[in-house]
């Protein structure tokens, strides 16, 4: 049928299966937006308060169920808005499909009004991305891009659509839903390298990033460790990917990793890394980092293999398909000595764990966990909460933890927990702090326009926290501007937007205030007044080695 | 340091090479040469990049080149294993008591004139790199006006081509 191009964007996403776009409209995209109006009843948009909320929550909505998150733009501010965004499903792989608009073709390259080159902007932090140049290839470029973005290793496209394209007339025939590219496993003859490795190890690790999560290979890996009795850790961006209280798991190792995974992987002599990068944050000083261990590294990005570490065995492919072909010719086999050691460590990490009396930041979080369902899914912000979080909170399922590991930005969690809460349809939680929080606390305005079920617990502690601790023991004390001292009430600030919030000061108080966030239909911000001087512990200064964890600091 | 050729076959596409050499640039690679053209099939163009570093950065980089859609095949080009040439334009002031030398030069290294004034001769010269250099490294001794080179081109010998490469 003849369609014009808006139709035929909202058509095509229509029939790639997408429910929610979230987006902000302009000139350059008005009518896109009148097609959406056209098509409302098949395709929901949640307007967010500002493009970067929208990004966010379309990667939050990405990250929660694996299948592509959309965002829709206007052109120049609109699009460039989207930036932060799209670097930070860009850092950790995240299949996001951005649509922008833009100024007619005839008027490209004239710098006229808010024409913007965002592909050339988004050039380094995209997977690939498409400038439209007629209609006729408008519906199969976003086949294309939906193709990619969750192909090999997933990633954000971005999609520019001048204005006439999408006023244009063209024929549209609905397609099927595209398939990712057949998975393929690594080379057989890598694999019985790697088993024959495996197999001669004594003091196996495995470790596991955001890669297992996007190949869903849970179930193989953790077939991989009973056979070859190995304790299993992960990175920042693996937290969820195996249930927190399963009895292998270590928990994250690196700079604030779990002090018995770090320890394990430092000791071990093999460290099999599934869909893991080993970056500057897990290994501290590279020249220093496991020097005992052969690397068995499989991937399927080529191009993270050997990047930082040299691995003994390096395997392309897609991390199901290799593992189920890897475990036939493993032995099985029984590490006691081995879990004698990590056991010790485990020991000493007890040792080690913050047990005060009153309101901590752990204290707050293991309350928060008696109030998580099977599902819930948990954002964070970036800083010292949200390396509480990743250290304490308690996960049943996989894709349930949504944190920025890679670029690490604050003012993502506000957005990405609007969209993990609309893609699963629970309650949902989001650990922030006071200056990520300020970052985008806009978005609360959309999650009470949209009745999103939504406990925010804000870990205030009037500091720029993270940067303070490295202030404190690193830069003599010198406080230099992170020190938020502001004046805002945040429970005024919640009711200002329509929200309600309390703040509280005792884990009694926060039990109570939690019991009612989860009870509300929509947003309640819980203020949860901790120390300002509160440590992320242990800690790996950053290029140490793990001879230099710091797990106690004197105040 | 190592000096690496590598062929790159991509789409021929604008904006294509963008994204190429976005990727040296990102990655801080240093290119000494580049040349870009269409192949025996519309629908590829071919780079061919001179770079120097070490075996590892060259590794990193074909491996951040294949995370490009765009980009079909790649191979490193050997130098007992390939032909490959470079032409230069060079641009010499023409001096009556200069002229007879650089002639005589010019032939010893088969150089053509494309062009004369009074005031200038244009040589034409191709060879392999080391050539044009040892060329323009005598040609240093009188006043050179202006030199354009394409870089390296190069092809495997023997039958085999870029097409047939599989990925790592
Ligand atoms: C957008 C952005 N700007 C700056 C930083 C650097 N940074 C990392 S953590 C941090 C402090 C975060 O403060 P807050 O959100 O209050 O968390 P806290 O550490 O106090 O828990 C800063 C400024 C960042 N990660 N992202
Ligand atoms: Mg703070």
């Amino acid at each position: 049928m003849l369609l014009s191009g808006s139709d035929i964007i909202i058509r095509t996403l229509i029939e790639q299966g997408v429910d929610t776009v979230f987006g902000y409209p302009g000139g350059q995209i008005i009518n896109v937006y009148d097609s959406l109006y056209k098509y409302q009843d098949e395709l929901k948009h949640v307007l967010t308060a500002h493009e970067q909320g929208a990004a966010h929550a379309a990667d939050g909505y990405a990250r929660a169920t694996g299948k592509v998150g959309v965002v829709f733009a206007t052109s120049g501010p609109g699009a460039t808005n989207l930036v932060t965004g799209i670097a930070t499903a860009y850092l950790d792989s995240i299949p996001v499909v951005a649509i922008c608009g833009n100024v007619p073709t005839t008027q490209i390259g004239t710098d006229s009004f808010q024409e913007i080159d965002i592909t050339g902007i988004t050039l380094p932090i995209t997977k690939h991305n498409y400038f439209v140049n007629s209609i006729e290839e408008l519906a199969d470029t976003i086949r294309d891009a939906f193709k990619l973005a969750v192909s090999g290793r997933p990633g954000p496209i971005l999609i520019d659509v001048p204005k006439d394209i999408q006023i244009a007339k063209y024929e549209y025939e609905p397609m099927a839903k595209v398939t990712p590219f057949d998975p393929e496993s690594a080379k057989l003859k890598r694999v019985s390298e790697a088993a024959e490795i495996i197999n001669e190890a004594e003091k196996p690790y495995i470790y596991f990033g955001g890669g297992l999560v996007s190949s869903g290979a849970k179930e193989e890996m953790l077939k991989l460790a009973e056979l070859i009795d190995a304790p299993v850790g992960c990175s920042l961006m693996g937290i969820s990917g195996v249930p927190t209280d399963h009895p292998r798991f270590l928990g994250m190792q690196g700079m604030h990793g779990h002090y018995a995974s770090s320890m394990s992987m430092n000791d071990a002599d093999l460290i099999i890394s599934l869909g893991v990068r080993f970056n500057d944050r897990a290994t501290g000083n590279i020249n220093k980092f496991a020097k005992k261990a052969k690397i068995v590294h499989i991937d399927v990005e080529g191009a993270e293999l050997s990047k930082t570490v040299a691995a003994s065995v390096a395997l392309r492919g897609d991390l199901k398909c290799t593992l189920k072909n890897l475990l036939p010719l493993i032995n099985k086999s029984e590490k006691k000595a081995w879990w004698d050691r990590i056991n010790s460590f485990k020991a000493d990490e007890e040792k080690y764990l913050d047990n005060r009396e009153g309101l901590t930041p752990r204290s707050a979080l293991l309350t928060l966990n008696k109030h998580l369902g099977e599902n819930t899914p948990v954002a964070t912000d970036v800083g010292q909460h949200q390396m509480w979080a990743a250290q304490n909170v308690c996960f049943k399922t996989s894709r349930r933890f949504i944190s920025s590991g890679g670029l690490g930005t604050m003012g993502f969690g506000m957005g990405a927990a609007i969209g993990a809460q609309m893609a699963t349809n629970e309650h949902a939680v989001l650990v922030t702090g006071d200056g990520s929080f300020g970052m985008c606390l806009n978005e609360l305005a959309t999650a009470v326009s949209y009745k999103v079920p939504l406990t925010i617990l804000l870990l205030n502690n009037g500091v720029l926290g993270m940067v303070r601790q490295w202030q404190t023991l690193f830069f003599d004390k010198h406080y230099s501007n992170t020190v938020l001292n502001r004046k805002t009430d945040f429970v005024k600030l919640a009711e200002a937007f329509g929200a309600k919030g309390e703040a509280v000061t005792t884990v009694e108080e926060l039990d109570k205030a939690l019991t009612n966030a989860f009870n509300e239909e929509g947003p309640y911000v819980v203020d949860c007044r901790i120390d300002k001087d509160e440590f992320v512990l242990p800690m790996l200064p950053p290029g140490g080695s793990m001879d230099d964890i710091i797990v106690k600091v004197e105040k | 340091m190592k000096k690496y050729t590598v062929a790159v076959l991509v789409n021929n596409q604008y904006g294509v090479l963008n994204r190429v050499t976005s990727m040296f640039r990102r990655r801080q690679f240093n290119i000494t040469a580049l040349t870009v053209s269409e192949t025996e099939s519309p629908d590829f163009s071919r780079i061919t990049v001179v770079f120097d570093g070490e075996e590892r950065s060259k590794e990193l980089l074909i491996g951040q080149l294949y995370k490009l859609p765009d980009v079909k095949s790649i191979k490193e080009l050997h130098r007992s294993e390939t032909v490959s040439c470079e032409l230069m334009l060079i641009k010499m002031r023409n001096e009556p008591e200069t002229r007879n030398e650089i002639k005589a030069a010019a032939d010893a290294f088969n150089a053509k004139i494309v062009d004369y004034t009074k005031e200038s001769i244009v040589y034409r010269l191709t060879g392999d790199s080391a050539k044009i250099d040892e060329f323009i490294e005598l040609m240093h001794d009188y006043e050179i006006l202006e030199i354009c080179r394409t870089g390296r081109i190069a092809l495997e010998k023997g039958k085999s081509t870029i097409r047939n490469v599989t990925n790592l």
